[in-house]
């Protein structure tokens, strides 16, 4: 039972680290429709700058900081550049212009910092807590504690940007509809490109924490694999959403791999939160959290 | 060769007709020259760029270092032509194509650099009799040469360094007898290439005793945290590490996580660079892994190389402290092999003349590059001695086990380790009845008068 | 002037109905055609048919099978990799267990085999669409490959799980050289693009595109939603399959699962967005620009700026052309958004003016 546990557990931590890189996705879904498919690049874009400022010898804080400056710069570009050109275009035109910025922004990073990879420590260690190992015999990270404890002042801080703040506000008009919001005379222009660098902000934290993680390369794309389960669980447009689909894909996905796993020769992680998620849709087709306005059958 | 084209030329005019006349793929612009070519098919960019990257820059120092010092093979320059193939098997086979008929006698043989490509080449190579060299990946069943003439696992292959791996762990625990009872888990990357191992050790676990539990980590292996706590719930004595990319850093991060000894983590030669342990930082120190070639710049070939190349500024690594890395040596083992390869050819179908590829896969067949030859080559206990015949493509079967120290690698085994002789020959026969099935399945008839030594 | 269709009567419903019902058009397609069988394997070499041709002429046939799904049917999927995947290695096993069956057949029932299985997961898009369907089908392309991963009976007990492909063999005659599977592939899709094209206009086409457009609608007027939807994943995973066994048999002869990854699932819907979605001849237009255009990149971006004199360090000019591509692709779609095909649509409407636009 208390293996079971521990499973549970550490599927839930490891789901909260899903969830972040789902909030980026979330966020720009909420505001202009798009399924930003460059936001996997993002996240190792973010990454590999802080990494690079480092190496140049900035200290962590401001290596932090100069790279907020650049994933703002990089969010008002691509709004200015990429979408721009393309308001009222179908959805999937929209999707295949930020495939070509993922292309972009993963030539770039690896142009300008080069192919190595790097660590990232960000001084959390990612060790057992000894203390809960004393007690009941469970390893839980703290590195894994410490981000879930991000995560959820990112979503704090987020909530209360869209609820209780003027431009949240003009936000959640412009994602109920863009029309009505142009003519009650919010700047749409404006708001997209806030939308996106709050988006690189999300994805700076991710990078972050996967690259304290996992190291920081090129494989940081692939995390966005991870947060697409979570999306169809929780809704593209509902943060609430991606938090709780991210913790059921997470905690899932392992139970899953140890305890159905050995049964069919193990590995089928990588499939079994999609199939999760499909079986979820075709009893609830709006998603956990899903707005009903939103194209559905 | 584009670029040192471009630069003999020149003006910006000239080259860029130059370029583009070469470009097109008439190869007119190579007249009868005294060269050599060989394809640089590589991948600059993408998921495996650190590993691919390393593996170029030796690789193409190392001729530049031939060239330079020697003037070539008996005065024979060897040309080379990058190429991108992003590890993506239908750019690979472009590259091939576009590689192929490059130089006076076309491509001498081609390293894929990916156990995909190498797939898809092999009865390419075979009809266009250009030899694909799979140093460290690709079929381990193509050592049988009368199967496949123009396939060659040098030094080698997943089986042997499987065995190898058994065989080491047995010292380290005092004998193989001590293996009897012992538990294995063998961690891959569920894959063709992370299945690989799984029929040798299987046969070995039978032999020796030791109860092997295979878990396969799915593609790219970002979150291992359920793999691991498996693997706490078995309490192995080993872990096998047969990773890729990302996988190995998460690997040896999550082992930290869930406390599991990285001294008793043993990876194979795919996760065993530095790429693969820096990412984990700390979590990597204790950490072993198998290799064909050993680090650091204290080989005379490798002070060659930063005396003729880099002393000149002429360096492919842009990071000059690269040189002497995991990678950065494997190219250099590639590319010494091939400069032998042609070598051997040469001495025998004619010195001083470019030979073709027909003729260097006669001069794979018959590399002798033992320890003296080795010492001559200025990298005596850089790589394993490799003699190899017509139905022996593999020619050596020799890793050296080393373990990161949290800065660097460092050589566990000074003597090379190979299978014992006879789990040589159960790999052997594996290999004999995998390359039959595959003879069989292509209705190949295997060549005649075909041994294993010449 | 050029493109002008006054003056072309019909005179009966055959003459209405043909595929292609414009002089121009037939005269054409029938040059394409002839070009494509009689002049292309003459003069090009090896390098073009085996590098370059005999892979877009496959992709084509992927993207026309994903365009069929999400261009006319309107249903986006991300799993094409795995339904070829499924071709593939369907074929491979009815070619190998069934010592009888002629190639050909083992190419159409791989193509039956991944209609099957795109029947199975296609049944969420009775519940659900647009994103959230694709999302949904990516787990079809893990669950797939894990499959042919992990069942060692799909690739015949290799170790590895590595198929060979056997040798294409028709009434004797060994297709070995590039020029003779060029020719089979070349007459495998246009067969089947011929088909495509037929199929959009005829009633299903017309039930797809209705769907697409409006499914209640679609639903009022009798159409039966959940049939049409479910035939358009079958015909799409049919033509998907058929292309991923030539992708196997005629291009690459031996294949991985792992090469049936998400990776080619999306560049083959790069393929049908950049050539232009609900177009045949914009599969191929996308297939060729997706299959060609980082080639070239390849092969001309060192040499040009070694020419206006830039000593580019290695590695670079890699990342500096998916850096082009990358922005290429962003500049292609705010020029025309809806594809290459369109630019095509447009370029036929000036010609029928031309030389006289007023």
């Amino acid at each position: 039972m208390q293996f079971f546990f521990e499973v549970l557990i550490g599927g839930l931590l490891a789901g909260i680290m899903y969830s972040l890189v789902a909030l980026g996705f979330v966020l720009i879904y909420k505001a202009s429709g798009v399924f930003n498919f460059a936001q996997g690049a993002m996240v190792f874009f973010a990454a590999l700058t802080v990494v690079g400022f480092m190496e140049q010898g900035a200290p962590l804080p401001l290596a932090i900081g100069l790279c907020l400056i650049v994933m703002i710069l990089l969010g008002v570009a691509t709004e200015r550049i990429v979408l721009r050109p393309l308001v009222n275009q179908p959805q999937i035109t929209l999707f295949m212009a930020t495939i070509g910025l993922a292309f972009f922004v993963e030539g770039l990073a690896q142009g300008l910092w080069g192919a190595q990879v790097h660590a990232l420590d960000i001084g959390i260690p990612d060790t057992p807590i000894e203390s809960l190992m004393d007690k009941t015999g469970m390893l839980i990270s703290q590195f894994d504690l410490i981000a879930a404890l991000i995560c959820a002042v990112l979503v704090t801080l987020l909530a209360v940007f869209f609820n209780k703040t003027r431009i949240g506000r003009a936000l959640r008009a412009v994602a109920d509809d863009h029309q009505a919001a142009l003519a009650v005379g919010i700047p749409l222009k404006q708001i997209w490109a806030i939308v996106w660098a709050v988006a690189g902000f999300v994805a700076l934290v991710a990078g972050l924490l996967w690259g304290a993680r996992n190291g920081v390369q090129f494989a940081l794309t692939f995390v966005a694999l991870k947060a697409l389960p979570v999306l169809i669980l929780g809704g593209f447009e509902s943060i609430a959403g991606a938090i709780v689909g991210g913790l059921i894909v997470g905690s899932s996905e392992k139970l899953a791999e140890v305890f159905l796993g050995p049964y069919v020769g193990g590995g089928i992680e990588g499939w079994f939160a999609y199939v999760v998620a499909l079986l979820f849709l075709l009893v609830r087709p709006q998603g956990l959290f899903g707005e009903k306005i939103i194209e559905r059958v | 060769m584009l670029s040192s084209t471009a630069r003999r030329l020149g003006r910006p005019a000239a080259a860029l007709l130059g370029a583009a006349v070469i470009a097109l793929g008439s190869g007119l612009a190579h007249g009868q020259a005294k060269e050599q070519f060989i394809p640089a098919n590589f991948y600059w960019v993408g998921p495996y760029a650190s590993g691919g990257s390393g593996i170029a820059g030796g690789f193409i120092d190392y001729f530049k270092m031939v060239n330079a010092r020697d003037g070539g093979v008996n005065g024979v320059k060897i040309t080379w032509e990058k190429c991108e193939t992003e590890y993506n098997n239908a750019r690979g086979v472009e590259c091939y194509e576009r590689s192929k008929n490059k130089g006076p006698t076309g491509a001498s043989l081609i390293h894929p650099l990916s156990t995909g490509i190498t797939y898809s080449l092999i009865d390419k190579g075979t009809a266009d009799k250009i030899p694909i060299v799979s140093l460290g990946y690709g079929r381990a069943d193509a050592t049988i040469g009368s199967v496949f003439p123009y396939v060659f696992p040098l030094m080698t292959t997943y089986w042997s360094q499987a065995a190898a791996m058994v065989n080491f762990l047995g010292q380290r625990e005092g004998g193989l007898a001590k293996l009897k009872g012992k538990k294995i888990v063998l961690l891959y990357h569920e894959s063709a290439y992370g299945k690989e191992p799984i029929p040798v050790l299987t046969d070995l676990s039978k032999k020796y005793g030791y109860q092997l539990t295979t878990i396969a980590v799915p593609h790219p292996g970002n979150e291992q945290q359920s793999q691991w706590l498996q693997i706490r719930q078995i309490r192995p004595d080993w872990v096998i590490l047969w990773g890729w990319g990302v996988m190995n850093p998460t690997a040896l991060k999550a082992a930290q996580k869930t406390g599991f000894p990285r001294n008793k983590i043993l990876g194979v030669w795919w996760s065993g660079a530095e790429e693969d342990v820096i990412p984990a930082g700390s979590a990597a120190k204790g950490y072993m892994a198998a290799g064909f070639n050993a680090p650091g710049t204290s080989y005379p070939a490798i002070q060659d190389i930063l005396k003729y190349v880099y002393a000149k500024g002429d360096g492919e690594m842009e990071d000059k402290s690269r040189v002497g890395s995991i990678y950065y040596n494997r190219g250099v083992v590639l590319a010494a092999v091939s400069v032998e390869a042609i070598k051997v050819a040469q001495e025998h179908f004619g010195k001083g003349k470019p030979v073709t590829g027909e003729q260097v896969a006669w001069g794979l067949e018959h590399l002798n590059l033992d320890e003296k030859r080795l010492k001559q080559l200025g990298l005596s206990g850089f790589m394993p001695p490799t003699t190899t015949a017509c139905n022996n493509h593999e020619g050596s079967g020799l890793v050296k086990f080393q373990q990161w120290d949290g800065t660097k690698w460092k050589i566990l085994t000074a003597n090379w380790v190979a299978p014992t002789p006879e789990d040589q020959k159960l790999v052997r026969s594996k290999m004999e009845a995998s390359a039959a099935k595959y003879a069989k399945d292509k209705g190949i008839t295997p060549r005649a008068n075909c041994t294993d030594e010449n | 002037m050029l493109y002008r269709e006054t003056g072309q009567f019909k005179t009966s419903y055959a003459a209405d109905q043909q595929i292609f019902p414009l002089r121009q058009d037939r005269i054409g397609v029938v040059a394409t055609l002839l070009v494509a069988f009689i002049v292309v394997p003459l003069v090009a070499n090896e390098y073009w048919l085996e590098a370059i041709l005999i892979p877009f002429l496959v992709f084509s046939l992927a993207a026309l099978g994903l365009n069929i799904l999400t261009g006319y049917a309107g249903q986006l999927s991300l799993g094409t990799a795995a339904f070829m995947a499924v071709g593939a290695f369907g074929a491979y096993n009815f070619e190998l267990r069934l010592e009888w069956m002629p190639i050909l057949g083992s190419f159409a029932l791989g193509g039956v085999c991944a209609a099957f299985v795109g029947i199975l997961f296609g049944l969420p898009s009775l519940r659900i669409k647009g994103f959230y369907l694709a999302v949904a089908t990516l787990a079809a392309q893990f669950f797939v490959v894990w499959a042919l991963t992990h069942f060692n009976w799909f690739s015949n007990y290799s170790a590895s799980g590595v198929i060979t492909a056997q040798r294409i063999e028709i009434f004797g005659f060994y297709f070995l050289t590039g020029q003779s599977k060029y020719l089979l592939v070349l007459a495998i899709v246009t067969l089947l693009a011929l088909a495509a094209k037929n199929m959009v206009r005829s009633e299903t086409g017309r039930a797809w595109m209705a769907v697409r457009d409006f499914d209640v609608a679609a639903a009022v007027i009798g159409i039966p939603v959940m049939r049409t939807k479910l035939l358009a994943f079958a015909v799409s995973s049919f033509y998907c399959g058929v292309a991923g066994a030539l992708y196997a048999y005629a291009y690459l002869g031996t294949v991985e699962p792992d090469g049936f990854n998400l990776d080619l699932s999306f560049r083959i819907l790069f393929m049908i967005i950049i050539g232009g979605v609900g177009s045949i001849l914009g599969s191929f237009l996308g297939a060729a620009f997706i299959v060609l255009f980082p080639i070239l990149l390849n092969r001309f971006a060192e040499p040009f700026a070694n020419a206006i004199g830039i000593d580019l360090p290695s590695g670079m000019s890699s990342n500096l052309e998916l850096i082009i591509f990358g922005g290429l692709i962003i500049f292609f779609l705010a020029v025309e958004p809806l594809g290459l095909a369109r630019l095509w649509q447009v370029a036929k409407e000036k010609l029928r003016l031309w030389p006289f636009p007023h």
